[in-house]
């Protein structure tokens, strides 16, 4: 169970990135935040984000057209 | 040389500065979408808005697309996509009427507007420099603008370009 969780479904480019910075915030060093999205660029852009910040990107799915994306907040 | 410069360049590699040169809605787009992921990438993000593009900073934007000049503009319409000829534009109402489906279609498909994207920017520490000299010739004040707005010229831009890795002219 994620400590926090970011429902950004139905939101586009960049929404999904802006939000999870600012939900990342209220996450404990060490913590992980759960995103769901159904923008499909978000898969690429979370990695990119990930890569770029230095958090950690543990998971990331897909179901019925919803993106799941786990994040360990590493920096 | 400066003693900050001694042994390196200066350049902070996680920096971004952007002129921001057009202030239609579709132009309004990419400089604001790029400063506010950047910023929230970890980047330092300038932006410099001159000419057309300084009205962005205004206290109330009233954003408008138009068809002139656009040949590649395409709107999707029952299922395919319709082509907006030049000439579209000259009849009154027109741009209006293309700029409130624009709007539509973005609130549809979940993109942001350009108000939330410069109060994102705001909150993300962006920093946004107004052009003097547009300001002067085009007759605006300081209070037409949002608060945290900086006013500079040509050489402010230079100064934080060359300490930028990533400078963009939109």
């Amino acid at each position: 169970m994620a400590d926090k969780v970011l429902d950004a479904k139905g939101l586009n480019c960049p929404l999904p990135i802006l939000k999870a910075k600012k939900a990342l915030k209220d996450v404990p060093d060490g913590g992980t935040l759960e995103i769901l999205s159904t923008d499909p660029g978000s898969v690429a852009d979370f990695q990119a984000f990930c890569r770029t910040t230095g958090n950690e990107l543990l998971e990331s799915g897909e179901d019925g057209g919803v993106y799941t994306f786990l994040i360990k907040k590493t920096a | 040389m400066s003693e900050e410069n001694n042994g390196g360049n200066g350049i902070n590699p996680n920096s971004m500065s952007i002129i921001v040169t057009k202030g239609s809605l579709d132009w309004a787009y990419p400089p604001f979408i790029l400063s506010t992921t950047a910023a929230a990438l970890g980047l330092d993000v300038t932006m410099f808005f001159t000419f057309y593009g300084l009205p962005l900073l205004f206290k109330k934007l009233h954003l408008k697309i138009t068809s002139l000049g656009n040949p590649a503009m395409k709107m999707p319409m029952m299922g395919g996509h319709m082509g907006m000829p030049n000439l579209l534009s000259a009849i009154p109402g027109v741009d209006a009427g293309a700029s409130v489906m624009m709007k539509n279609l973005m609130k549809k498909k979940g993109v942001a507007s350009i108000e939330d994207l410069r109060e994102l920017a705001v909150e993300a520490d962006v920093r946004l420099i107004a052009c003097q000299m547009t300001l002067d010739l085009f007759e605006y004040t300081r209070d037409d603008m949002i608060d945290g707005v900086e006013l500079g010229g040509a050489a402010t831009w230079v100064e934080i370009a060359a300490k930028s890795h990533i400078n963009l002219f939109i």
